[in-house]
Formats: C-alpha cells, sequence, structure tokens
C-alpha cells in the first residue's frame, strides 16, 4: 500500500495506528497531531451536511443527526470534491439506518431537502412570454400534440408521507401539530429567480407532472390526470405553472 | 525540461490592496454596499454548479471588483494523476471569469476515489518533488495560465523528508514558473508547530515571486507533550503575532495583495472590510 493510501485510511478510520514515518520536533507521540486531520475532515463533512439537511436535523436532534451523519461518512466515502452534492445519497442512507427506522418520514424530508438543493444550483432558464404560451395553447387543434419543456430546476418528489406539511412547519408556515406525518404528499420542487419554492400538490396534478417530465404529451398527461380526479382542471393548473414561470419551451410531439 | 514555461505572463494582476472571502451570505450585502474593498477572493469548487444565485451574484459582484479564484481540492500533493475532469471544470469557470489570479495548496486531499476534504501534508523529497512540478506544468498548461501555489499549514512532518520546506517550494517555483501564494498565517502556525524560525522561514521563501498574500485566525491546542499546537481554522481575526509577521513580510516584499480569509463562522460582512481595512492601513506604509 502506498503512503497516501495508508494515510488516508487512518484519516477516516481512528481505530487504525497513525502512519509511520511521522516526526515531530519535540519527540512527542504524533497521535495528537494526526488527530487533527481526522478531525478536520470529519467535522467540515458532518457540518457540511448539518448544513444541507436543517430540517432532518430539527426533526431528530442535533446529537443524533451529527452521529447518523458520521456512520454516513463512514460507510459512504465522499467521492465528490463538490461538497454541495455531499448529501447527494444521504437519504438513502437514512432509510436503511436502524435507529431512525421508527421516523418513516425522516428519508422523504431528507430527499426534499436535497432536491431543494439541487433546485437552487440548477441551471438557468427563460421562462416562455406569457403571450406566446397562450396563442400556443389557444390553438385548441393544436394541443394533443403539444409538449411541454419545465425548467431545469424543477423536480417531482412523491412521497407516503406529509413532507411538505413537516417541512413547512419548521419554517414557522405551519404548526407542527397540525401534521398528520402519515398523509401522501406530492411536492413539486423549484426556483423562481433566486428562490427556491414548493408546491404542495394534488395526486391529479402530481401525476401530470410526473408524465410531462417523463416527455409526455400534454394531452396524454391530462387524461392521465383526470382519471385519477375528474375535478382536475387542466386550464386553472396550466395557468399557474406559467405564473411560477415553470414553462421554458413550448413545443410540438414531432418538433 | 522543454515545456514553454508561461513565465512571461505576471503573476497575477490583483491590485496590491486588500480584499476579503466572498461568501454567500454576503452576496446580496455586497451589492447593495459595494465595500471599498480591492478585490474578492472565491472557492473555486463552491461555484462548479450549473446555474443559480452563486453564478448570479459572482457575475454581477465580478462586474465591480477584481477576481481571486482560490481551488481546494485539485490535489496536487497526491501520489496519482490529476483528475481531468476537475481541471476541465477549473477551466470553464476560469474562462467564464477570468480571474486576476488562480491558485492553488501544496497538499493532497484525495485518494482513488475518495475525497477527504482536508488539505494533507506531502515528505518534502524528491519523488514528491519530481510528482508536484508535473502537476504543476500540467494545470498550468491545461489552463493556459501561471498559477500561484500556496504554503501549507502542517501539524506533521515526516521522517522521509530531505530538504525544508522553504527549500521545497523554492524549487516548485524555480522549475514550474509557478507563483507563490504566501499564507502568512500558515508560515507562522508552521512554525510554532515545528518549532521554526518564522522569520527566517520566510527569507527563505521565493519572495520576489509572491502574487498574494493570505491572512487568516488560528485556534490554538496543545500536543502529545503540552507544547502548543495551532490549527489553521479561518474562523477567528488575524492574531497580533501574524500581523506583525505581515509587516515584516511586507517590509521583504514591498505591497502585495492581501486577502483576509475567513471560511468559518464568518461575522456581518463590515468586520470582514474593517478587517481588510487594518490590512490597507499596513500596506499603505510599505508603499515606496
Amino acid at each position: 500500500m502506498s503512503d497516501q493510501a495508508y494515510f488516508s485510511r487512518a484519516v477516516l478510520d481512528p481505530a487504525l495506528a497513525v502512519p509511520a514515518g511521522l516526526s515531530t520536533w519535540n519527540g512527542s507521540d504524533p497521535t495528537t497531531r494526526f488527530a487533527v486531520y481526522r478531525n478536520n475532515v470529519v467535522v467540515s463533512l458532518v457540518d457540511a451536511l448539518c448544513d444541507t439537511f436543517p430540517v432532518t436535523l430539527a426533526l431528530v436532534g442535533e446529537a443524533f443527526f451529527r452521529a447518523m451523519a458520521r456512520v454516513f461518512l463512514q460507510t459512504h466515502p465522499v467521492k465528490t470534491r463538490v461538497l454541495t452534492w455531499l448529501g447527494a445519497s444521504f437519504a438513502d442512507f437514512v432509510e436503511v439506518f436502524p435507529p431512525a427506522s421508527s421516523l418513516a418520514y425522516l428519508p422523504d424530508v431528507a430527499r426534499l431537502e436535497m432536491l431543494r438543493i439541487r433546485a437552487y444550483h440548477a441551471a438557468d432558464a427563460q421562462p416562455m412570454a406569457l403571450q406566446a404560451l397562450s396563442q400556443a395553447l389557444a390553438e385548441s387543434d393544436a394541443l394533443a400534440g403539444l409538449k411541454l419543456r419545465l425548467h431545469p430546476s424543477a423536480q417531482l418528489l412523491q412521497s407516503q408521507h406529509a413532507v411538505w406539511s413537516l417541512w413547512a412547519a419548521h419554517q414557522d408556515i405551519l404548526s407542527i401539530e397540525a401534521v398528520k406525518p402519515e398523509l401522501a404528499q406530492t411536492v413539486l420542487v423549484f426556483r423562481r429567480d433566486l428562490n427556491v419554492d414548493m408546491l404542495n400538490l394534488s395526486m391529479a396534478q402530481g401525476h401530470f407532472v410526473m408524465l410531462l417530465m417523463a416527455g409526455e404529451g400534454l394531452a396524454l398527461a391530462a387524461d392521465a390526470a383526470a382519471e385519477h380526479d375528474p375535478l382536475f382542471e387542466l386550464g386553472a393548473f396550466l395557468a399557474q405553472l406559467i405564473r411560477l414561470q415553470l414553462i421554458t419551451g413550448i413545443f410540438s410531439k414531432r418538433g | 525540461m522543454k515545456m514553454m514555461k508561461p513565465s512571461a505572463a505576471p503573476l497575477t494582476t490583483l491590485p496590491t490592496r486588500a480584499g476579503i472571502s466572498l461568501k454567500s451570505g454576503h452576496f446580496q450585502d455586497v451589492l447593495d454596499s459595494q465595500p471599498g474593498i480591492g478585490f474578492f477572493e472565491v472557492h473555486a469548487e463552491n461555484f462548479m454548479v450549473a446555474g443559480g444565485p452563486f453564478h448570479h451574484y459572482l457575475s454581477r459582484i465580478r462586474e465591480n471588483y477584481a477576481l481571486s479564484i482560490h481551488g481546494v481540492a485539485l490535489s496536487i500533493g497526491a501520489d496519482a494523476a490529476l483528475d481531468i475532469e476537475h481541471l476541465n471544470a477549473l477551466k470553464l469557470l476560469l474562462d467564464r471569469y477570468q480571474p486576476e489570479s488562480f491558485s492553488e495548496h501544496l497538499a493532497w486531499s484525495t485518494h482513488g476515489e475518495n475525497y477527504l476534504n482536508d488539505l494533507l501534508p506531502v515528505p518534502y523529497t524528491d519523488a514528491t518533488l519530481q510528482r508536484v512540478c508535473a502537476h504543476i506544468d500540467q494545470v498550468q498548461s491545461h489552463l493556459s495560465r501561471r498559477m500561484l501555489l500556496e504554503n501549507p499549514a502542517t501539524y506533521v512532518e515526516f521522517a522521509a523528508s530531505t530538504m525544508d520546506e522553504a527549500s521545497f517550494i523554492t524549487e516548485v517555483v524555480r522549475r514550474t514558473g509557478c507563483g507563490l501564494l504566501l499564507d502568512v498565517n500558515n508560515v507562522y502556525v508552521s512554525s510554532v508547530n515545528h518549532q521554526r524560525d518564522p522569520q527566517a522561514t520566510l527569507r527563505a521563501l521565493p519572495l520576489t515571486q509572491v502574487g498574494e498574500i493570505h491572512l487568516a485566525g488560528f485556534t490554538e491546542q496543545v500536543d502529545g507533550a503540552g507544547d502548543r499546537l495551532l490549527i489553521d481554522s479561518h474562523g477567528s481575526p488575524v492574531a497580533k503575532a501574524v500581523w506583525d509577521l505581515y509587516a515584516f513580510t511586507l517590509g521583504l516584499t514591498g505591497p502585495v495583495a492581501t486577502l483576509l480569509e475567513r471560511d468559518n463562522d464568518v461575522p456581518p460582512l463590515p468586520v470582514l472590510v474593517a478587517e481588510a481595512a487594518i490590512a490597507e492601513g499596513i500596506l499603505a506604509k510599505t508603499r515606496p
């Protein structure tokens, strides 16, 4: 094993002996000095996870969260040099982390927080001008053949839990007592101008957006949504998506 | 080595004034208050994202200020090849923002696919020297510009080292044509940690090739023998001893662009601006 191979393993695993060949001016045991590197790595990464998942942290308390984050880092060596993405697989880990299993909603809260980070840093795109959109949509003959392109920041989370409410309760938008965690919610996460925003969608709206994101046409998506809920109002929901600047392109299926 | 050295280009075109770290929590405040500082510095990796507020604000702030892009994860000291994707991401960022300065560290932070998020030390040997120089040649060639290499803060030394840190850095600068990002806090921290004379260490560095100076705060612990062990923590104001060493440094180098680094426990913008003003005062005294 190369010197850096062992050095890096020993930095990540405090149970290993400090690397051979370290020297100190006063002949002191290098363990205390080497611990600075161990501590720098773990603490900086745990801090970064705390910053990424503030609501997940609030739901379990800081001591539990930091301990959970340490286990995540020990079992999932960091592969990215861009710490923005450090938590990309954290929710999947939380889902199978036995001490957190009593909080069934926790993985999806973490997923929602990671989607918010992705939305914040997603590519920029110009929303379509209202006039062009209205014109395209008004030509009802063509409606069946139309597809919509959503803003690159738009992402959908279809959860069996009340993730939007749990998140909102930690922004003083809702009281936590009013949240029923077992209620399924579908959340559309997106960025408008410089701010990440979220929409708590109905099941039908969620289905509609999911199909649009999968590249299906407007008509097919609207029919499928109406099957979920006969009261699904295509016009009103499209108007909402337009108002939120979520539509960046409209094109015909063959185009 | 028969390689074209980019040494004809200036080390940096940063103004010889004081600058501060640009933190995301200060973006709007900077645009609103337009503080009178010499330049801003950002960590390259924080801006390796597609779009959104980070690029929105940096583009606008860059219109009014000189910019230094400082990499923290290139792992120039690693015993493996540099990551081409990371180099490409750097190139994209430098092409987009055309910063007055680009710098990286004499350290490593990756092994295989793993990233360790700290600046780990290298032994000062011939083998390390050849590897570091080859990596810097590659960086400068890939980015088509001179880079500045930052001297490290270290907590251990290696029995295998065959030269001291200043000799190692001097040789890297001579062979590659890169400049020195002289971190005066790191000189002080490493001097205390390894019982070196900070002024003698400074004099031994390639001071004619300094393109930028870093100043920062440290925290203090003790080692296994109870002796002082300083940690380069970037979370507190610059210590008196480091201000003194800074003034001593400028006496040797003349005025140099100087960054007040702050990465942890970031205070409100005016506090950072006020600390930069202290450095401006010391810089003003060294102008001819």
